[in-house]
């Protein structure tokens, strides 16, 4: 992965001073509150509902075994001993004092961490699929671009108070999108043209929140020199025409309606016609340069173990259930990808102890080169194991409370940390994802369902990604009580869509019923090979009306 | 005489003054001392102004600098303003002046100037800052330079991090 050059160091220590001065300044009162406010939150820190959260960036997931080390460090010496992996692929810290912050930068600095916007008006950071770089079918590794979009829009000069908060996602399969570009301000598909040359689709407009938009192709095939130039097109446009007198309508997507996909694709065409051989405009060596950190790690030469391995799962259904729900295909013989579930029953989804950081960095670095990798679902990944090694792994797993094989189904609930610590949440959601994981305790019941999203927001900002669950619960205040509005038919992946609310919402206690009377009716209308989504585009959202209101 | 910060860091004191928009019905009073005036009155009384080195002109958030595109280099000064520091289309107003239509001259930040943000406007083409009064000057020169390298190329530098690193 990135390793940072003495450029990069120096830029991060002179933010971790800046924002050191920043903060002084504040306490002192010499920056007023509003002032301070878009500081401290491009450098990733909130002022919560009982305490302040910082938000700590993890680019494109990606975590070496050292920085998950440092991690729990800091969330002993400056927290209560436990962080949480966000929908994001990062991860935020809950209890850290505000004066406390520039010391914990300075700390994450020391490995090449920070918290450089990870929140406030400005570019994000950007994201990609968990299995980038081990798996088979992709255009490219993906990662290098990541990187290469992280530096350009780190301090970018211009784009530092754009109308509102700006994601970039990128996706390097044709077949499956992980990133879940759709939804993102700019979603990346990286494609080759007719003549082989690389690029990328261009999506804009797509997001979440209050209005969730599937985002337009608004350029069909660009080459990936231009990705710099184009971006910054686009956020050129988008700085200059955005909405800034309304902060519910003032995400990209509302420009892009209004503007239509085509009207805002010519401006973006015309305003890139005058910057694309400007000196953003990438080179071979710059990319290579970049694609230099990524390359494979020392893989042996290994044959696909499918003897031994079968032989495992024949023994031990549990082993068995683990590999079919938690083990995916490597596209080096011999190797695996692991993902770790982090969704335990009775674990507010995402959260991890400090000693359990450091047990994953221990397996990272014994059985997967050193390195981990953040999911958007809020696992973690172990993307390079030795398939002859996948057991022991497993039997190590099982203690640490990682070997849930639960992976995609009805209970690896997508969760935001919601009303028990969120200042914007309507609504409570850890509870309501306990509730519905103690209620579908059943592993076989859970397989027979199959593939499966269910995702949970506290409210509309949607941090749970509630829209683009097969199942989405949304939080919403009646009259100071909590109440569950459901949609049904989301879908962040390749045939993105945007769920229907299916009624009038549900008190807490009702939640796991209405759950299951939903799947019941998927399981009484399905067809063998039909998921849940294609049972409900067959059928309606009428048939679960029916049921759940009976 | 306000005071006035210099990209290099330098404070001066020049008179130049910001004459409002005028109300609907009335007219522009210019006052005697230089003066900056609404581009779009400099542009609707162009034969009167040009070649008047007293007279610049100042631009809104929401303005668009395509108007002064012909024009740009015959002004002394334009100025752009920051109704709220939060309000970002200063910046790309700036590049495009600097970058796309060849301004030259004297291109200054004024409203809503503040010291965190007086490094972003250098690196967009601002020479000059009107910083906010209640702010302590004495802290700009520093504001300026919190950061020794950047990674993009923006009106400053055609060089970003990723050209620099090859060569």
């Amino acid at each position: 992965m990135y390793v940072y050059d003495d450029h990069d160091r120096q830029i991060l220590a002179e933010r971790v001073a800046q924002f050191r001065d920043q903060t002084e300044r504040a306490l002192a009162g010499e920056l007023s509150e509003d002032e301070f406010l878009p500081l401290r939150l491009q450098n990733g820190l909130y002022v919560q509902r009982f305490a302040p959260m910082l938000r700590i960036c993890v680019p494109y997931g990606m975590m070496r075994s050292a920085q998950l080390r440092r991690l729990a460090r800091i969330t002993r010496d400056y927290d209560k001993g436990y962080a949480h992996f966000t929908t994001r692929q990062n991860v935020q810290l809950n209890w850290p004092a505000i004066e406390d912050v520039p010391d914990i930068l300075a700390e994450l600095g020391e490995v090449e961490m920070h918290a450089n916007q990870t929140s406030g008006n400005c570019i994000r950071n950007t994201t990609t699929d968990q299995f980038a770089g081990a798996q088979h079918g992709e255009v490219a590794d993906p990662r290098p671009y990541c990187e290469i979009i992280r530096q350009w829009s780190t301090f970018h000069p211009e784009f530092a108070f754009l109308p509102r908060k700006f994601k970039v996602a990128v996706n390097a399969l044709e077949s499956t999108d992980r990133a879940a570009i759709q939804v993102h301000d700019i979603g990346l598909q990286m494609i080759t043209n007719a003549s082989g040359d690389l690029g990328f689709r261009v999506h804009v407009g797509g997001g979440l929140g209050r209005t969730p938009m599937v985002g337009p192709v608004i350029r069909e095939f660009l080459p990936e020199l231009d990705l710099l130039t184009y971006l910054e097109a686009i956020l050129r446009v988008y700085n200059r025409y955005g909405r800034r007198d309304n902060k519910y309508k003032a995400r990209i997507k509302i420009l892009v309606k209004a503007l239509t996909p085509e009207g805002f694709a010519e401006k973006v065409e015309v305003e890139w016609s005058h910057i694309k051989d400007s000196p953003t405009r990438l080179t071979r060596d710059a990319i290579e340069r970049i694609q230099g950190y990524f390359t494979e790690p020392a893989y042996l030469s290994l044959d696909n173990n499918s003897e031994q391995l079968a032989a495992q799962r024949f023994e031990n259904r549990a082993f068995d259930q683990w590999m079919s729900r938690n083990v995916d295909n490597h596209k080096v013989p011999g190797y695996a990808i692991v993902t770790l579930s982090m969704k335990k029953t009775g674990v507010p989804p995402g959260d991890v102890t400090d000693r359990q950081l450091e047990q994953i960095a221990d397996l990272a670095d014994q059985y997967s080169f050193g390195e981990i990798r953040v999911t958007h679902q809020q696992n973690v990944v172990l993307a390079d194991v030795r398939q002859d090694r996948l057991f022991e792994l497993w039997e190590l797993l099982g203690p640490l409370g990682f070997a849930t094989p639960n992976l995609n189904t009805l209970t690896d609930i997508i969760c935001c940390p919601g009303g028990d610590y969120c200042a914007l949440a309507n609504a409570k959601s850890i509870p309501v994802a306990e509730s519905i994981q103690r209620r579908f305790d059943n592993m076989d019941f859970l397989y027979d369902v199959g593939d499966l999203d269910l995702n949970i927001s506290g409210c509309m900002n949607a941090c749970g990604h509630h829209h683009v669950g097969d199942i989405g619960v949304l939080g919403v205040d009646k009259k100071g009580e909590e109440f569950y509005q459901i949609s049904l038919g989301g879908s962040s992946r390749q045939d993105a869509a945007i769920g229907k609310i299916l009624g009038p919402s549900f008190a807490q206690e009702d939640m796991p019923e209405v759950v299951e009377k939903i799947i019941g009716v998927y399981l009484d209308q399905r067809t063998p090979e039909e998921r849940f989504i294609d049972t409900y585009r067959r059928i309606g959202i009428e048939p679960f009306k029916e049921r759940v209101y009976a | 005489m306000p005071d006035i910060i210099t990209r290099d860091g330098t404070i001066k004191q020049d008179n130049w003054t910001l004459v409002p928009r005028p109300a609907a019905g009335d007219s522009l009073e210019v006052p005697a001392q230089p003066a900056l005036i609404p581009a779009d009155l400099w542009l609707a009384g162009q034969e009167h102004f040009e070649g008047r080195q007293d007279i610049g002109v100042w631009l809104d958030s929401h303005d668009e600098p395509e108007m002064l595109a012909e024009v740009v280099e015959r002004l002394p000064i334009v100025a752009v303003n920051f109704p709220k520091f939060s309000d970002g289309r200063g910046y790309s107003i700036a590049r495009l002046l600097r970058e796309r239509y060849g301004y030259g001259n004297e291109l200054r930040a004024v409203g809503d100037v503040l010291l965190d943000q007086l490094q972003f406007m250098k690196r967009c083409g601002f020479d000059s800052y009107a910083l906010r009064p209640d702010k302590d000057i004495s802290k700009a020169p520093r504001c300026l330079n919190f950061f020794s390298q950047t990674y993009q190329a923006a009106t400053d530098t055609d060089l970003p991090l990723f050209r620099r690193r090859a060569s």
